[in-house]
């Protein structure tokens, strides 16, 4: 799982309103290189939380994202500054591990990197 | 036994491993999806920039449809109940992300980041209880509303849907309409039973001029009159018929004449049979009240 797809899920349980970000525990993370597009990396920078996608990044031990994105349009000028954004946001894998509710503190399994979103009956 | 696999077991049983792989080596069904695919993300139209959108693909299976999406250079995200076919799209190494959940239990994606979202052959699978605990208006209304919430303003999502009835049709279209989306179902082929798919095309926000709803595709332009958008097929009838002119009866059958009929009796005579005598009223004309 990207930290992309990582950055749109929020936990689902019924009831719960402050489901995202949810938070990473890793076991296994990977690495897999993928084309380098900037105007994708432009257009999902408006949609990405971006105090999120650093928190996530860092539990995957990649530390060099910048704290805050204080003037966007000159940092997506940067190309030093959108690799490291690309990087962080299609290249680095979450494997194994689990994904845990910030609110309720439920845990849901990542395996083979596909998280298991599916809700129990009590809590749809 | 029907069938129609949503009536067979619940999906997250029905695609096991076997039926999983099955179902994706099978090279009709892999033709079949990718053409579906493909008509699906045309249907979503989304503007012809060139930059890649995050797109997102709802009951992605084994990744057959998702191939279509990469292959014009999006990034999706895919969401599936089953567990065995997430397992076939992992071995297929697809390129998007895959999640294992229930489209039913609303989809758990934040407010307004997905660039459009497609579905083939799936949301008619919502329609089925398949727990005690299901009931399908409520699970329908949870997945349209999680889905208009999803979506960014002015998305499409496009849906490939068997529907099983009108009823159903109308149940589905119905629970989109009121979680707030705008469109409505669109068929391509309408008059080849084999060919006919439908998709419900649905933008997310009110009606507008750039919520239009596309055309299906036809045949043949003579055929379509009557039935080129929405489901008004169903309920027009064509009346080109009646307006043919009846055939002529052909005359072609041999009227023989009472000289025959004489002669032949006469035959009959001679031969020594009992043959009715001659009278007026032989080899005479029926009235025309007759």
């Amino acid at each position: 799982m990207r930290l992309l797809t990582h950055n749109m899920l929020s936990c689902n349980i019924k009831g719960v309103t402050n489901g995202f970000p949810l938070r990473i525990e890793v076991e296994k993370s990977m690495e897999k290189e993928v084309d380098f597009n900037i105007d994708f990396l432009k257009s999902i920078f408006s949609k990405v939380e971006w105090t999120a996608l650093v928190e996530a990044a860092r539990s995957l031990g990649y530390n060099d994202l910048p704290e805050e994105v204080v003037d966007s349009s000159t940092m997506l000028e940067s190309s030093d500054f959108l690799k490291k954004f690309h990087h962080a946001l299609l290249e680095l894998h979450l494997e194994e591990g689990a994904l845990i509710c910030p609110e309720t503190g439920r845990r849901f399994p990542v395996n083979k990197g596909i998280p298991n979103m599916l809700l129990h009956e009590d809590e749809v | 036994m029907s069938s129609r696999p949503e009536f067979q077991a619940p999906p997250e049983i029905f695609y096991n491993d076997v039926e999983a792989r099955k179902y994706t080596n099978s090279s009709h069904i892999q033709h079949i999806q990718t053409k579906l695919s493909e008509r699906a993300l045309e249907l979503l139209a989304l503007p012809g920039d060139g930059i890649p959108r995050l797109l997102l693909d709802i009951g992605c299976g084994s990744g057959l449809s998702g191939e279509s999406l990469s292959e014009s250079g999006h990034h999706w995200i895919g969401l599936d109940i089953s567990q065995a076919m997430l397992d076939v799209a992992l071995d297929r190494e697809v390129e998007g992300d895959l999640v294992h959940g229930d489209m039913g239990q609303g989809l758990g994606l934040r407010t307004g980041v997905i660039d459009g979202a497609i579905s083939i052959s799936a949301v008619q699978w919502l329609c089925n209880a398949d727990k005690s605990s299901h009931e399908p208006r409520l699970r329908l209304k949870t997945f349209f509303g999680s889905l208009y919430r999803s979506l960014a303003r002015g998305a499409r999502a496009v849906f490939q849907v068997y529907p099983e009835s009108v009823a159903q049709r109308e149940l589905i279209t119905s629970f989109a309409m009121r979680a707030g989306f705008s469109g409505g179902v669109v068929v391509d082929y309408p008059h080849s039973t084999k060919r006919r798919k439908e998709f419900l095309v649905l933008t997310c926000g009110p009606p507008s001029v750039s919520t239009a709803l596309p055309t299906g595709k036809v045949e043949d332009e003579e055929s379509c009159s009557d039935a080129s958008s929405d489901d008004g097929d169903e309920r027009t009838v064509s009346i080109s018929e009646r307006h043919r002119p009846t055939k002529k009866r052909k005359l072609t059958k041999k009227v023989r004449g009472r000289q025959w009929v004489l002669q032949k009796k006469e035959q009959m005579r001679k031969k020594g049979n009992i043959v009715p005598p001659d009278t007026k009223y032989t080899a005479r004309k029926r009235k025309a009240r007759f």
